[in-house]
Formats: structure tokens, C-alpha cells, sequence
């Protein structure tokens, strides 16, 4: 079988189709010849050209006299009806002639499938008898266990068997889908999904693959390997079998088989030469898409003598023009009639390697898609799918005038099912990550790493290891990287609680907060990363812009929709101006984002973590104030904070011997001593990415007990003084961090080691940004009010010795403002500035004790 | 003179027969490389190979070995090729194989047709790197790698003979050229940069390689009327010249990253038959939709004319650490002949270092302290990244220097001299708004636009603030201002993908003069302190260029692009004194003294000591170190002691 041009070309089936001129078989074979190892010659016959249009039952008036053999479909097994279980004939008109009495198959129109090519070419071998591959129409049940497709080891009469039995008895209970709204798990996956077509009228089945391969590893291979040829084997089983189910069903064409998640390839970058005419999936962005192009399958021709007329099919993408008319013999005669050939949509798309895949330092790869019929337009550019199809490279034209020919050929894919990865995302909540998919050694690693006591400590170290020291800071990071559980409480009207870890880092310049947030943005797969100085509160959340293309309204996202599910790091927070601060208020609390702008009204998503970090108002921090005073930022905002970070620069010699010799090292230490002593930071990317979407902890009893001690107990420090220490915002955050440390340790239930983490770290960050400078004492309404309790106190007792001053001086109905001040400050002990003064000047006009005009204070 | 064998000439036919050789067993491909390998290795062989950095294309013979050192600008998709086809007369039924490999096209002889349907097909898989030219590469590396050529000394002992029937043998391009440089000395260097821009000319290629030879000879420049609208080559900087390439890799193409360097040794191709199979395509896309994958746009971009963008296949291609042609190409240790060469320089090198002081000094206006932290900038370069952090960038600002365009201009022409790459960025509002920085992809040409901060790594970026009016920044200045920034402060550029960005990490020296402190983030500002005003600067600076021998000129060359590429290291003793030193530094003033500050100063030791050739870190140098800093400093608070508003 080495010269595949010498072997007959005898198809099977010829029922029906004698009108078609034999094809010539001088087919170049695509070059994923030397792949196929069971057989070297046969695959010139997979023409990427669709050519099996069976125009009679789509325009009946036009049926060939020719087709006038009768039907011989009889509705029973395999065997005895060879011929019409075969791919081969299948789908040809003559097996279906409308009004047939049993409606079923017959009667609902075939469908061609360009995506799948030519399948009629394909010819069935007996292996038995290798080279009398003509006229193998001796189906003789024995010979029919043996008959293989040519080029192939697909038997078309076994394959349509097993991929029967798969449908029909296919379940998987644990396996759940996103599309699997309303399906029994514990009843045929298939069956119900073909019921379904039935009731919704959709004839596409959508398959699996992973399914069929831990039900028929086999089956499976040979879908990988022979998509052209097996496919259309299962469109025929699936067709029988719903037809025998659902009699009476119409569809508007054939149930067409679409099989999805081949595991052959998932990176384009993996394409080679071997999987070529080969089933594959593989994930990327649509950048490009082309105008419908409408693609001629069959050619009609009259003869403008004798008004003979032919049909002609493509193939490889050319119409042969009949020189001369078979009825009257007449030479170029024959003219095409447009109205009378036959058409299917065709577009072409252009899609790119999705970035997360692409290698450091390389340029996205593209490839080109053809998508068929019904997949045309149902992908836009900046989509990100996950494509099924077959992968094909055209086979070299030969051009007739030079001998030689370009060696390069042109690869595509034909597509044959889309799976929009961003579509998905807004269905589901649960899915907090695009599902990653983790090979079962990494997660073995994953898990083993999970296990070491310390794995706490070790991924807080891994954690921008240039940095120095902070650890506090680091573990606070990892903890917002790991998030807490999400909980939805719609049903009782609170909506959903927010699971992510907002963190604000404040301090010193120069010490390394940028790196800190540069670095976290490099690590997680969904982060943004802006500057308070240069975003603008539509940057943050969105606009609305004319698309230059179709001059419609659309509107873009900004940083923070961007980062849902990730995290938005913000540079010098403090230096942001008033509203676009305010549009975060909504966005850390509730986790959505309302737009009202150009008449687009909406509600987006914004479930996203943010680290900030802001500097102190005066160039260095000022110990003797308060956060609030430091930073000048709204309290309100502030408190939406669940920790907050002071890098302060120590002044401790030995933090400096330290900090010395941890900058020493790294500036002579060779590169891959660095990386022995921590964790690569793709480890630590796939941990965090896997806990996120796996691990999901819920409160034990006992860590419940222990949140609630720790919340009363930060309530009680405060309540001997007269002062709120805690608040419920308080205890919300230390529920989301020990979820977080628990998912840190992979745990399913959070406990009261986590608890006690989760204690000692919002302890930590509350002493170093809650302590009120003048009295040392942590006091938490420096974050939530804006103000120390004791200093709320000294203003109140300001306020009342004005009052007593006042009342003291008798009936005076107006004084002197600069008089009153110095009045109070001589009989003051502490030394009193104009602010405060006013202040309590105001507090008295609230109780509507005086009023302040001027420089003159009246009594009222 | 020895013998330029076969393998140059006609590599295709060596290939041939070790296919024909080897041909049941597909170690051929193997044999193939390491064969060439074995060739290159021979005394100079390197030097045999015509560059197609310093020759015309037209001048080259299609199918012979050449050499060109590019920067990769753009990747292609991987292509799927015939790498094993049969052919057959159709008359004696006669089947011979062939190889597709280091060929754009599958040729076979006239009475044979290629039987596409052949068992003994192999499809292989290879990729394409859209090259150009090193950007910004100085004029000198040009000069000195093509006098280097010992092909170009043969040629001009060759004029004795000038041979009449003029065939496009390089041998012959030699001696035009060399006779060319005779007349006009002056115009040698203009012909070097001119020379690419002349095959953007002549579409026609090698049609009739004949008649171009002769057109060319006469006038360099010869626009043809019927040329179609220019083609951009792409060149990351504006007004770049020569030949941009499209180089097919066979092997291990993943390890080649964007912007890399690379020298590649391939068989050229300027098939005229590509481009008639091109164009034929093209013709016949209109009619057949199954053609029109791609748009017209990239069709032109991804094969463009084989006259205007040579096609390389590539047989060896190595990363280049550098391009400075003064130093062996390979500084690995293991060769003797490299150890040789860099233990004699490291000899000689405290004069050098000394003379480079000077030279630069002058420059500098007599400030010998920028001059030092001038010399430190220049051997900087980014040897490590601690995760985000990139680490041996050293930026440093020189502020102070006067407001007339004449110093900036006249020191980038200086450092220009020293460097073997490097750019001068003249920063004014214009300029900002209208430049495109940042390389973006081009999605209807599926390739990638390049911008002006895609340069290779150790390019020196001088940027010029001094000109810099008052004004407003549009959208895309801002842009271009915050990458300026990212770019310094984390080096790497953010390339636009339009539907997202991607990080390219870099290795850029900036400069930035200023008048006052710089707006972009720098790791060291040096306030300029001129010693002397020269009345003019032109002629002063001119002056000190001439009075720099040549070989002085070229030991400067050699001393910064050396040291750049030395090792370091700090002893244990060393680091103890250094904390020693910090922890007392910080008691007496833990104001003035931080991690950042330790940082620089740990910087400025480091290439104060690779400077003077130490590779380890030595008590004194972090005195010193300690003592610029400080002078730096010192400097600085005078400075701001005079003018008050400005740090």
C-alpha cells in the first residue's frame, strides 16, 4: 500500500450516489502522514474540503431521477445492515427518502458537518485481506468484525456499539458541571441529555471526553486519533438511539455529535507536526474574527445547449467545471447557476495564546480557526475559549508554473465546539479561580508541603524573600492571598460576606511597601496594580467609551473590576483624591461596584482583596500621632481595612546587624543558592491557587467558642475605661483570617490553633496602628471614629470648663472670642490651641448653649 | 589565506551529501550541525563568514553561509515544513529523496515532480524570528567587526587581479567596496549605516542579480519607480538602517527569548521563487476562501519581499553575552585563549582605568566625582533579579548640567564612543506624545510594533531632560513617562497586547541629565559641579575626542564591556565590617542612614571594585565607597542649601 495513487479508489455504499463523478484520487496527502502508524498511505483521502452535500433531501424538487433505488434501511442490528451503519453511506439521501412511513431518522434531515471534511472518501479495509481494499460490499457478518476504515484501526460496526453502550450507561455521580443544572447524577449523564435535545429542540450533543475516557479508554484513543472518521460513526449511534427514543422528535437536522476537553494538547505552544488531523483542545483568546464567508460545498451547472444539468462537488477547494456536457456532447456549455449551488457559512479566527500560558520573554503564538454553520459569530475577539476541534494543515498547492514548491504548509483548526472560559465564570460563584489543573504530582507535593508544621512560617518566609524581615506583614499578606471562605446569606437579606482580606500598609518611605505590593501583584494570576497618584476614580471603576469599531457605548472596566477575584494593590492610597477614595468605600464592604454613566446602569462585581499602602502626611511618620493623623485618610475607610500594617523603621542595633547582613548577601550571593533557600515562587503561585479553589474550611464548634472569648475579651479591655475596643467589623475579620489560616494548612475545618493566629496577627497590626500615641493604650475607635477615646474624653472635659468658665463670668449676653481664650487658658493647667478651642466652641453651639459670630460669642 | 571551502559557498551541497549518506536514519540533522560546528571552530573561520550586518544582501549569493548578529524584535508562529520529500520522473519512474531542511522552498530538478503523497515524507516543525540589527548599535562595532574580517584584508590583496565577468561572489563585493573606501575615506562610515537601506530599493532581489550588480555599482541608492509602498522593517528606534531578517530556527528555538542578541550562521535564502509562490498565493486568495486566513497586512508583514527581508536558515545560533567585537565573542572559561586575553587586559588595567578617569573627567567638565560614578554606571548591569527586584541597576542622574543642549548632546557622542549600543533620548513634551515607547501588537498584522524602549539588554539609554519645556502631557506622554519610570525603577517594559499586558524584563543603563533633580526615579543623583566653561563646547569637546589615540579609544571599549561581565562576591570578613559599619552609622544618625542608602552604598562598592578588576569586595573599596557616597551626599546638600525648593 505504498502508492496510494495506484490503489482503486472503489468507495463503499455507492447506492444512491452514482450521480457523482468519482472522485479522482490524486489527493496529497497532509503531512501528518509518517505519523500514522498503522498504515501509511490511506490518509490522502481526508480532504480538509467538506464535499458531501446531500442537496436532494434539502431541495427535494431538485431529486435526482438517479436516486430511485429504494430504500433498504431496515431498522435493525449492526450486522445484517452493514451497509448503512457504515459512516460511509450514511447520510446520503438515498437511505433517506422523504415520507419514508417511519419517520426517526429518515426523516429528520442529515446535516453535513464541514468541520469534520469529506468522510465518504474514507473506505473501510479488511484487514484480513490488506490490499483488495475494492468492493468490500461482501459484508458477510464474520468479515464485519474485521472491517476497518481504511488508514485507521476504527471498526465502524464495534466503535457506534460502544459509544451506544457509553451514552447509555454512562454515570458519573461525583463529577459535577457547571452546565449540569437539572440532571439526575445517578441516571444516564446522556440519556438525559438527549431528552433534553428532544424537549429543547437543540440537535448538538455535547460529549465529554474525559467521560468516555474512564468509561472506554480505547474508544477514547480512537476519537483522539480518528476524529474525522469517529465522530461521524457517533452521530449515527446517537441518532439511532434518540430516534428510537423519541420517534416523533423534529429536529431541524440530525443530531451532531460534539465531543469537548480532549486532554490531547492544552497549550498551543505544544502543537507538532504529530497532531495533525488529530482531535485537540486547547485554550486562548479570540483577537480576531472574520466576516462570514460563504463557502460554495456543490456547484450547480446547466448546459446553456441542451439545459442539462450537473452538480459538481468541491473538492479541496476547487470546483471542477465540467468541459463538456454528458447529454448533448457539447464543449464548454456548462454555466454555473449561483442561485441553485449550494453554501455553508465559514468564519476564520485568529486565536492567541492565552498570557498565562505563554513562557517568559516569548511572544504569544496564534493559530487559525474555522468555525462551521452554527459556530459562526458565536465567539468575539477578546473571548477566552477553550476550542474542540481537528487540526489540520493544508496540503501544498501545486502551482503549475514553477516546478517547485513551497514547503511550508498552512495549519488550522476546524472547529468543532467552543467553551467560553469567561462566560462560565459569571454563572457560578463557587469557582474562585479559572479551574486550574494541577497534575496529580503537584498536588501530591501540594499536599505533602500542607503537611509540615511549620508550612505556615515557610510560606510567610517565601514571601518576597528580598524583603527583610516584617514577618508580621508577610504573614498578614499570605493570609489575604489565601482569602477566607465565602458565605452567602441572601436568603436572610445580608447578602453575600465578604471572604477577602483587605490590608493597608502605612510607614516610613523607603521601606520597601512598593516592592512589597510589586511583588504581590506578580504573584497572584489576577492582580492589578495602580498608583493613588495617577488613577482617577473611572480608572479604578469603569467608563464608558465608543468602541471605535461598531460606534457603540461600551463600557470598560478599570482596576478593580479587573481584579475580581484577585488582588488590587494600591500605591500611595493617601495620596488619591476625595472621590475616587469614596468609590471604594462600596467596593470593599460589599464587594460589587455600582455604575450610573451613559445611560448604562449596572452593578459589577468587584470581589476583590486590597493592599494598599500609604504614606505618612509629613514626609516621615510622626510617632506622637495617631494613624489617622498620620495618614489623613477617613476613618470610614479605614475601618473597611481588616488589618493594618505600620512599617516603621526600627531603630534596634541588632535589627541593623541583621538587615546588613541579609542586603550583603543578597548582593554577591549567586542565583541559585537564593532559590535553594526558599520556596520557588511557582510553588507557592500553585499552593495559593490550589487551596483557593479546593479548600474551602468551616468553623468548628471549638474555634467558634474561641472567636467568641476573643471578641468578648476585646470588648472587655475597653469597657473598664469607658471605651469601645471591638467592634463586630472586628470580629468579622478574625473569622475570615483564621479561615484563611486554615486553608493554609489545607484544613477543611477551622480550629482553634487558626484562631489563636488569627488573634495574635490582628493583635499585632492593632498595636502597632490602634495605639493611641498619648496614652499607649490599643484603642480601636482611632480606626473606627476617627478619634481616641481619651481624646474624645479631654475634648468633652474641655467643652464643660468652657461652659463652667462661661457660666461663672453671669449674664453677659456676648463676649469677646480672644478674651474667652485667654480666659480659659490661664485657668487651664494644660496648654490649649486655637483648634481646640474652636472645637469645643462648636460642641457648646451643638447643645445650643451659644453661637459663635465673628469674633463675638453670644449666649442664647 | 585559508581556503574558503564548499561549506561557505555552497553549504546546501554539504548538507546534501551528508543526507545522501545518512538517509534511511534521521541522524543526518545531527550530523549536519556538528559538522558546521566543527568548520566554525577552525583558526578565525568565524571571520571567513560574510556578514550580513556589513554586506548589501544583493551582494551575497543566495544559498551561501552567512552570518548576521541581530536582536530577536518579534516570534512567529512555529511553521510545519516538508523536512524529507521525494521526488519523481515521471518518465523513468526514478524516486530521489531530498531534504526540505534550511530551504524556503522544495525544489527539485527539471524533469521531476514532487510526489506529495510519498510514505517517505517527514513533516517537521521549525520556527521564524522576525530580526533586526542590534538598535542603537555605534557606529564603531560596525567599523571594527567588518575590518575584522580577514576576508575584507584577501579582497584588497585580491585587486591585483579584478576579474571581468562579474559574478555576485562576495570576493568581488569586497574589492568594490574596499576601492570605494579608497576614494572617499570619508564616506566609509555613511556607506556602512546607508548600506541596508539600499535593498529596500530593489524589489526585484535576485531576479536578475546581474543587472542589480551593475545598477548598484553605479549608485548605491537607486529607488526603482514600480516599488510598492515601503514596507516598515520595524526597527525599534527611529531612523535605524539595515537588513532586517526573518531568521528559521531548527532547534531549541524555545530558549530564545525576545530581545535577545543572537549570531547566527545559516544558509541564505533569497529565493526569487518564494516571492513568485507568495504572490501567487496572494492572487489566488481573492478567489479561494480557503486562502484567506490571513489579511493581506500580515501576508505582507510575514513574507515580505525576500529581496528587502532575507530569509536565514539557521545551522548554528548562539546567544550573545555582548556585542563589542574587540572582545572574544564567548567568555567562558573553559578556553585558554579567552583566560589569555582577559588576564593580559587585567594587567594593564589600573592605567586604563586611570585614563578613562581622565578622559571622562574632561568631559565632565573637570568634575572628576561624576566622573567616577560616570565610570560605575557604565559597567552596571542588572546580574540578578531577587523576585521583583532587580538588582545592579544603577541609574544615575547627573543634575546641574547646563541648559544649553551643546554639553548633553556633545557627552552622549562621547559615551557613544565607548558603548557599543546605546540611545539618545532627547525628552520634550513633543517628543513624549508623539513617540511610541512601548512595543504593542498589532493584531490585523499579527505582529508586533515595535517601540523605542525595545532595546537588548545593556543598551545605554541617555536620557536628555534638559530641554524639557513647560507643557502638557497627553495620554499617551503619560504613558511613556510612567514607563520611563517602570523601566528604571523595576527594569522591565509592560508591552501592550491590547487585551493585556506582558512584563519583558530588561537590562537598560539610563542616564538622565538634568538640570535639577530629574522627574523620572534614579538610584543616585550627582550634582554636576563644572570645574571649567569651555567657550565652546563643540570644539572643546571635539578636541578631546581627537586626542584619544585610537587604541587608548578601543582599551576604554574593551575595559566596559569586560567588567561588566566579571563575577563578585563578598568574604564573610568583609560582610562583618559591613554591618559593623551600617549599625554605627545608624547610631550616630539613624535619620540619615537607611536600608536604601545601604543599598546604593553596597552598589557603588560593588562596582568600585569590579572596576579596578577586584572580584571581591575589599576593606578599602567600601571605604571608598563610603567616601563617594558621602561626597555625593555632600554635594547634593549643598546644593539644596543654595537653592532651597529643589532636592
Amino acid at each position: 500500500m505504498s502508492s496510494p495513487a495506484s490503489t482503486p479508489s472503489r468507495r463503499r455504499g455507492k447506492r444512491g450516489r452514482g450521480s457523482n463523478p468519482p472522485t479522482p484520487q490524486d489527493a496529497r496527502s497532509p503531512p501528518s502522514q509518517k505519523r500514522r502508524t498503522d498504515d501509511s498511505t490511506s490518509t490522502g483521502d481526508l480532504q480538509p474540503m467538506p464535499t458531501s452535500p446531500p442537496a436532494d433531501v434539502q431541495s427535494p424538487g431538485a431529486a435526482d431521477a438517479l436516486f430511485s433505488s429504494p430504500p433498504q434501511f431496515r431498522h435493525s442490528t449492526i450486522p445484517l445492515d452493514f451497509d448503512i451503519s457504515s459512516p460511509l453511506t450514511y447520510g446520503t439521501p438515498s437511505s433517506r427518502v422523504e415520507g419514508t412511513p417511519r419517520s426517526g431518522v429518515r426523516g429528520t434531515p442529515v446535516r453535513q458537518r464541514p468541520d469534520l471534511g469529506s468522510v465518504r472518501k474514507a473506505r473501510q479495509v479488511d484487514l484480513q485481506s490488506d490490499g483488495l481494499a475494492e468492493d468490500i460490499v461482501a459484508t458477510e457478518q464474520s468479515l464485519g468484525q474485521r472491517l476497518v476504515i481504511w488508514g485507521t484501526d476504527v471498526n465502524v460496526a464495534s466503535c457506534k456499539e460502544k459509544f451506544q453502550r457509553f451514552l447509555q450507561r454512562f454515570i458519573d455521580p461525583l463529577d459535577k458541571e457547571d452546565e449540569d443544572i437539572g440532571l439526575d447524577l445517578n441516571e444516564p449523564r446522556y440519556m438525559q441529555r438527549l431528552q433534553e435535545i428532544n424537549m429543547v429542540g437543540e440537535p448538538f450533543l455535547n460529549v465529554n471526553c474525559d467521560h468516555l475516557r474512564s468509561f472506554d479508554e480505547n474508544l477514547y484513543r480512537q476519537l483522539i486519533c480518528y476524529p474525522q472518521e469517529v465522530i461521524p460513526t457517533f452521530d449515527m449511534a446517537a441518532n439511532e438511539i434518540f430516534f428510537d427514543r423519541y420517534p416523533d422528535s423534529i429536529l431541524e437536522h440530525q443530531i451532531q455529535v460534539r465531543p469537548y476537553n480532549a486532554l490531547k494538547t492544552r497549550n498551543m505552544r505544544n502543537l507538532n507536526p504529530e497532531d495533525i488531523d488529530q482531535l485537540i483542545t486547547i485554550s486562548g483568546m479570540v483577537i480576531r474574527s472574520s466576516q462570514l464567508i460563504p463557502e460554495m460545498q456543490e456547484a450547480f451547472f446547466r448546459c446553456q445547449v441542451c439545459a442539462f444539468t450537473t452538480r459538481v462537488e468541491i473538492d479541496r477547494g476547487r470546483i471542477a467545471e465540467p468541459s463538456v456536457c454528458k447529454n448533448c456532447n457539447t464543449t464548454h456549455s456548462m454555466a454555473l447557476i449561483h442561485n441553485r449551488s449550494m453554501f455553508s457559512d465559514k468564519q476564520m479566527i485568529k486565536l492567541q495564546e492565552s498570557p498565562e500560558d505563554m513562557p517568559a520573554g516569548q511572544t504569544p503564538h496564534t493559530v487559525a480557526l474555522f468555525a462551521h454553520n452554527d459556530l459562526v459569530d458565536k465567539v468575539q475577539p477578546g473571548d477566552r475559549v477553550n476550542v474542540t476541534g481537528i487540526y489540520r494543515a493544508v496540503p501544498i498547492r501545486v502551482n503549475p508554473r514553477v516546478s517547485s514548491v513551497n514547503s511550508v504548509y498552512k495549519t488550522h483548526i476546524d472547529v468543532i465546539h467552543y467553551r467560553k472560559t469567561d462566560s462560565k465564570r459569571l454563572h457560578c460563584v463557587d469557582e474562585e479561580t479559572e479551574q486550574k489543573r494541577f497534575t496529580e504530582e503537584r498536588v501530591e507535593m501540594l499536599k505533602e508541603l500542607s503537611k509540615k508544621a511549620d508550612i505556615y512560617e515557610r510560606l510567610a518566609l517565601a514571601l518576597a524573600p528580598s524583603i527583610y524581615e516584617h514577618e508580621d506583614i508577610k504573614k498578614g499578606i499570605l493570609l489575604q492571598l489565601f482569602g477566607g471562605s465565602r458565605k452567602d446569606f441572601t436568603h436572610t437579606g445580608r447578602g453575600n460576606f465578604r471572604a477577602e482580606i483587605n490590608i493597608l500598609l502605612c510607614g516610613d518611605p523607603g521601606t520597601s511597601k512598593s516592592q512589597l505590593l510589586q511583588y504581590v501583584y506578580n504573584l497572584v494570576p489576577r492582580g492589578q496594580y495602580t498608583s493613588g497618584k495617577g488613577s482617577s476614580a473611572v480608572g479604578l471603576t469603569a467608563y464608558v467609551m465608543k468602541d471605535p469599531e461598531t460606534r457603540q457605548l461600551v463600557l470598560q472596566t478599570g482596576a478593580l473590576v479587573l481584579s475580581d477575584n484577585g488582588i488590587c494593590c494600591i500605591d500611595e492610597f493617601d495620596k488619591m483624591n476625595e472621590s475616587t477614595r469614596s468609590v471604594l468605600h462600596e467596593v470593599m464592604e460589599q464587594q460589587t461596584l455600582s455604575i450610573a454613566k451613559a445611560g448604562i446602569i449596572c452593578q459589577l462585581n468587584a470581589r476583590t482583596s486590597i493592599l494598599a499602602a500609604a504614606n505618612p502626611i509629613e514626609s516621615q511618620w510622626n510617632p506622637k500621632k495617631t494613624t489617622i493623623e498620620n495618614i489623613q485618610l477617613p476613618h470610614t475607610l479605614l475601618s473597611r481595612f481588616d488589618l493594618i500594617f505600620l512599617m516603621l523603621d526600627p531603630r534596634d542595633e541588632a535589627y541593623d546587624r541583621r538587615l546588613a547582613r541579609h542586603l550583603v548577601s543578597l548582593y554577591y550571593q549567586s542565583e541559585e543558592k537564593m532559590e535553594e533557600e526558599y520556596m520557588d515562587m511557582a510553588v507557592l503561585r500553585d499552593y495559593i491557587a490550589y487551596a483557593r479553589s479546593y479548600v474551602n474550611p468551616r468553623l468548628g464548634e471549638e474555634a467558634s467558642q474561641a472567636l467568641i472569648e476573643a471578641y468578648v475579651d476585646m470588648r472587655k479591655i475597653g469597657s473598664g475605661k469607658g471605651m469601645v475596643s471591638a467592634y463586630p467589623r472586628q470580629l468579622e475579620s478574625l473569622i475570615r483570617l483564621a479561615e484563611a489560616h486554615a486553608k493554609v494548612r489545607f484544613s477543611e475545618k477551622v480550629e482553634t490553633i487558626d484562631v489563636e493566629e488569627a488573634k495574635r496577627l490582628h493583635r499585632e497590626a492593632l498595636k502597632q496602628s490602634a495605639t493611641d500615641p498619648r496614652t499607649g493604650i490599643v484603642d480601636i475607635s482611632i480606626l473606627t471614629t476617627g478619634m481616641s477615646a481619651t481624646a474624645r474624653k479631654r475634648k468633652e472635659e474641655l467643652a464643660q470648663a468652657l461652659r463652667k468658665l462661661i457660666q461663672a463670668k453671669g449674664k453677659t449676653p456676648s463676649l469677646k472670642y480672644q478674651q474667652l481664650l485667654d480666659d480659659l487658658r490661664a485657668q487651664s493647667d494644660t496648654a490649649i490651641t486655637k483648634e481646640m478651642f474652636e472645637e469645643a466652641l462648636r460642641a457648646l453651639a451643638d447643645e445650643d448653649f451659644l453661637t459663635v459670630t465673628g469674633k463675638t460669642v453670644r449666649l442664647l | 589565506m585559508p581556503c574558503v571551502g564548499d561549506w561557505l559557498n555552497s553549504p546546501l551541497s554539504i548538507v546534501q551529501g551528508i543526507f545522501a549518506q545518512n538517509v534511511p536514519n534521521s541522524d543526518w540533522e545531527k550530523k549536519v550541525t556538528e559538522y558546521f560546528k566543527e568548520k566554525l571552530k577552525e583558526n578565525n573561520a568565524t571571520n571567513w563568514v560574510p556578514s550580513l550586518n556589513d554586506v548589501p544582501v544583493h551582494y551575497l549569493k543566495p544559498n551561501s553561509l552567512v552570518k548576521f548578529r541581530c536582536m530577536v524584535q518579534d516570534m512567529f508562529d512555529p511553521e510545519f515544513y516538508m523536512g524529507v520529500y521525494e521526488t519523481v520522473d515521471p518518465n523513468t519512474n526514478a524516486r530521489v529523496l531530498h531534504f526540505g531542511k534550511y530551504r524556503d522552498v522544495a525544489e527539485c530538478g527539471p524533469q521531476q515532480e514532487i510526489d506529495l503523497n510519498s510514505s517517505q515524507t517527514v513533516t517537521s516543525e521549525r520556527q521564524t524570528f522576525y530580526c533586526v540589527p542590534v538598535p542603537g548599535e555605534s557606529a564603531w562595532v560596525k567599523e571594527i567587526s567588518f575590518l575584522a574580517e580577514p576576508a575584507y584584508i584577501s579582497a584588497s590583496q585580491a585587486r591585483v587581479s579584478p576579474s571581468t565577468s562579474y559574478t555576485p561572489s562576495r570576493h568581488k563585493r569586497s574589492y568594490e567596496e574596499d576601492e570605494d573606501m579608497d576614494l572617499h575615506p570619508s564616506k566609509q562610515k555613511e556607506q556602512h549605516m546607508g548600506k541596508g537601506c539600499c535593498s529596500g530599493g530593489d524589489i526585484h532581489g535576485c531576479v536578475e542579480p546581474k543587472r542589480l550588480e551593475t545598477e548598484a555599482s553605479a549608485g548605491h541608492h537607486v529607488i526603482s519607480p514600480n516599488c510598492s509602498p515601503p514596507l516598515d522593517l520595524n526597527f525599534p528606534l527611529p531612523g535605524e538602517k539595515g537588513p532586517a531578517c526573518l531568521v528559521k530556527v531548527y532547534e531549541n528555538w524555545e530558549s530564545f527569548k525576545v530581545n535577545d542578541v543572537l549570531e547566527v550562521f545559516g544558509v541564505l535564502s533569497v529565493d526569487p521563487v518564494l516571492s513568485i509562490v507568495n504572490s501567487e498565493e496572494r492572487d489566488s486568495s481573492t478567489l479561494d476562501p480557503m486562502e484567506c486566513m490571513d489579511t493581506a497586512e500580515e501576508q505582507r508583514v510575514h513574507s515580505p519581499p525576500a529581496s528587502l527581508v532575507p530569509r536565514i536558515h539557521v545551522i548554528l545560533a548562539q546567544k550573545l553575552q555582548h556585542i563589542n567585537p574587540l572582545l572574544p565573542a564567548c567568555l567562558s572559561e573553559e578556553e585558554s585563549k579567552t583566560c589569555e586575553f582577559v588576564s593580559n587586559f587585567m594587567s594593564e588595567l589600573s592605567p586604563v582605568r586611570a585614563e578613562l578617569l581622565g578622559f571622562l573627567t574632561h568631559a565632565l567638565l573637570g568634575d572628576s566625582l561624576a566622573a567616577e560614578y560616570l565610570i560605575l554606571h557604565l559597567i552596571s548591569t542588572v546580574y540578578a533579579r531577587r523576585d521583583v527586584l532587580p538588582l545592579g541597576k544603577f541609574t544615575v542622574n547627573l543634575s546641574g548640567c547646563p541648559r544649553n543642549g551643546a554639553f548633553t548632546e556633545h557627552l552622549y557622542r562621547l559615551i557613544q564612543q565607548l558603548v557599543p549600543a546605546s540611545y539618545h533620548l532627547r525628552m520634550s513634551i513633543e517628543s513624549m506624545n508623539h513617540s511610541r515607547f512601548i512595543p504593542h501588537k498589532d493584531y490585523t498584522a499579527n505582529r508586533l510594533v515595535s517601540g523605542l524602549l525595545q532595546l537588548a539588554s545593556n543598551t545605554s539609554l541617555v536620557i536628555d531632560e534638559t530641554q524639557l519645556e513647560q507643557g502638557q502631557l497627553d495620554t499617551a506622554g503619560v504613558h511613556n513617562v510612567t514607563a520611563l519610570g517602570n523601566l528604571i525603577t523595576w527594569q522591565k517594559v509592560d508591552y501592550d497586547f491590547n487585551y493585556h499586558r506582558m512584563e519583558f524584563p530588561c537590562n537598560i543603563n539610563v542616564l538622565i541629565t538634568s538640570e535639577g533633580r530629574s522627574l523620572l526615579p534614579s538610584d543616585c543623583q550627582v550634582h554636576l559641579q563644572p570645574q571649567i566653561i569651555p567657550p565652546n563646547m563643540e570644539e572643546y569637546m571635539s578636541s578631546l575626542l581627537t586626542a584619544v589615540l585610537p587604541s587608548v579609544l578601543n582599551k576604554f571599549r574593551i575595559y566596559l564591556s569586560l567588567l561588566r561581565l566579571l563575577d563578585y562576591s563578598i568574604s564573610d570578613e568583609v560582610t562583618k565590617a559591613v554591618e559593623e559599619d551600617f549599625v554605627e552609622m545608624r547610631k550616630n544618625n539613624p535619620e540619615s542612614v537607611t536600608a536604601d542608602d545601604l543599598h546604593k552604598m553596597l552598589l557603588v562598592a560593588r562596582f568600585l571594585s569590579l572596576s579596578a578588576g577586584q572580584t571581591t569586595l575589599s576593606r578599602e573599596r567600601w571605604l571608598r565607597a563610603k567616601q563617594l557616597e558621602a561626597l555625593r551626599k555632600a554635594r547634593l546638600q549643598q546644593q539644596q542649601s543654595v537653592n532651597g525648593n529643589e532636592l
